[in-house]
């Protein structure tokens, strides 16, 4: 479980990259690389190792305005878990 | 014909020269008649039509890459088109400045071949001492700040530590592990006798592996590749032919693949005459196996067709006399039977020499 006050980063092998193509962000690493969708580009456009995960739901709250926080919270987390256990998010703390 | 897919990763081969020898080398064997064609300028002019035409991840290759004086400039120009840089390298020849001066020009990620899990072993396969220097370079390129890829090339010699190379990855705190078997192609093919493990071995060290696999979920990433001739099924060799990855060998030709350009009767365009988009698009011999159409049966009717695009054209070639027919590798292929003459043949005792990969043609043994 990551926990609520931690400030996940992107794995320093991973990168985003634009992409003129589509539109859309990509993340790249070694040999592979995942197309985005929008949430989840503007999730880890967010885990810059300073905002903490509370701080980047509320950011997100903003443009998400729609949906419940508790839902959004649990979305997000469970995202960035499934990005932590590909090895490309590290969660300190 | 269809419209070109668009690819991903360019596979710029610098150069074939290398100061290894490995016996499972996947470059040409007629690598030595083969020179360097393309210049500084042409090579940051391939990067730029590639990024372009979709590619965003760059593998700077070889034979070694740093044998390239130029390699700084072309790593420039990469993170310049904002391409994801890796450095596929053995390591040698590299000083820890030069290293420091590619991290800070915006090198994304070094990959660093280990033979073996010790000296001794690991410099059997490379043909020269390398084991040393390569630690180092893996101990460098972590405390600078790059991620790490070990690769393992596996064949029988190696595959029994197989654990002791995940040890050893650890140690070194790789973020990615590849222990890729052999392929029997070029080189490889001509040491298919003393490289290709039997069954009872690779199933082995296949477990061993998805067991590190798993209890390294989220440090390293463990892959294992198993070889074509002990499968069901081949796999998508390169994800299909023309259209993920996009080969540029150092005498600059466009290729679908590493070893593309060894098959007799098909024409490729070179990088220095025409653009990347034009060959990609039109070259006469990407277009040749690229899709559905050239398929014969049992492929064109077959399910996997589009998971495995027929399997691996120089593969087929190699082992049947043509490149057009279904991989035998595939259980369903009609010459299936080579397969299976190389697997039996595998589980029998034997003591065969290497041939090193060296300049001379017919190779040189040694043990």
């Amino acid at each position: 479980m990551i926990p609520p006050s931690s400030k996940p980063a992107l794995a320093g092998k991973a990168r985003l990259r634009f992409d003129h193509a589509t539109g859309g962000y990509l993340l790249l690493y070694p040999e592979r690389g995942l197309a985005l969708n929008p949430t989840a580009a503007s999730i880890l456009k967010l885990c810059d190792g300073e905002r903490t995960v509370d701080a980047i739901v509320a950011e997100l709250q903003k443009d998400y305005a729609e949906r419940p926080a508790p839902e959004l919270r649990q979305d997000v987390l469970e995202f960035l878990e499934e990005m932590a256990r590909r090895g490309l998010l590290q969660v300190p703390g | 014909m269809s419209a070109a897919p668009r690819p991903y990763t360019l596979v710029a081969e610098l150069t074939y020269a290398c100061p290894l020898h490995c016996a499972y080398c996947s470059n040409p064997v007629d690598f030595a008649r083969r020179h360097d064609r393309l210049d500084t300028g042409d090579w940051r002019r391939v990067l730029r039509q590639a990024e372009q035409l979709g590619v965003v991840q760059v593998n700077f290759t070889g034979g070694e890459p740093l044998l390239r004086p130029d390699l700084e400039s072309l790593v420039e120009e990469a993170r310049a088109l904002d391409l994801y840089s890796n450095l596929i390298t053995s390591g040698i020849p590299l000083e820890r400045g030069r290293l420091e001066r590619l991290r800070r020009l915006g090198l994304d990620n070094v990959q660093v071949s280990i033979q073996d899990s010790r000296p001794v072993e690991s410099d059997r396969i490379a043909g020269c001492e390398a084991f040393g220097q390569k630690l180092r370079v893996a101990r460098w390129v972590k405390e600078l700040g790059f991620p790490l890829t070990v690769n393992t090339v596996l064949h029988r010699e190696n595959l029994d530590r197989i654990g002791e190379v995940i040890e050893l990855a650890e140690e070194l705190r790789a973020d990615r592990l590849e222990l890729a078997n052999a392929q029997y192609l070029g080189w490889a093919l001509l040491n298919r006798a003393s490289l290709l493990p039997e069954a009872a071995q690779l199933e082995r060290a296949r477990s061993i592996a998805v067991a590190a696999r798993q209890r390294l979920q989220g440090r390293m990433e463990v892959v294992f590749v198993v070889p074509d001739y002990h499968v069901e099924f081949p796999p998508a060799c390169m994800d299909g032919w023309g259209r993920r990855f996009v080969v540029v060998s150092p005498e600059g030709l466009l290729l679908p693949c590493l070893l593309a350009h060894t098959l007799p009767g098909l024409s490729f365009g070179n990088v220095r005459e025409s653009s990347v988009q034009d060959l990609w698009t039109t070259s006469p011999g990407l277009v040749a196996f690229r899709g559905e159409g050239w398929m014969p049966e049992p492929c064109r009717s077959c399910e996997r067709r589009t998971v495995d695009f027929g399997g691996c054209r120089c593969q087929a070639f190699h082992l049947t006399g043509n490149a057009a027919a279904t991989d035998p590798a595939c259980s369903l292929s009609r010459d299936h039977a080579s397969i299976e003459a190389a697997r039996a043949e595998a589980a029998q005792p034997r003591l065969v020499e290497f041939r090193y990969r060296t300049a001379r043609a017919d190779g040189a043994s040694a043990r």
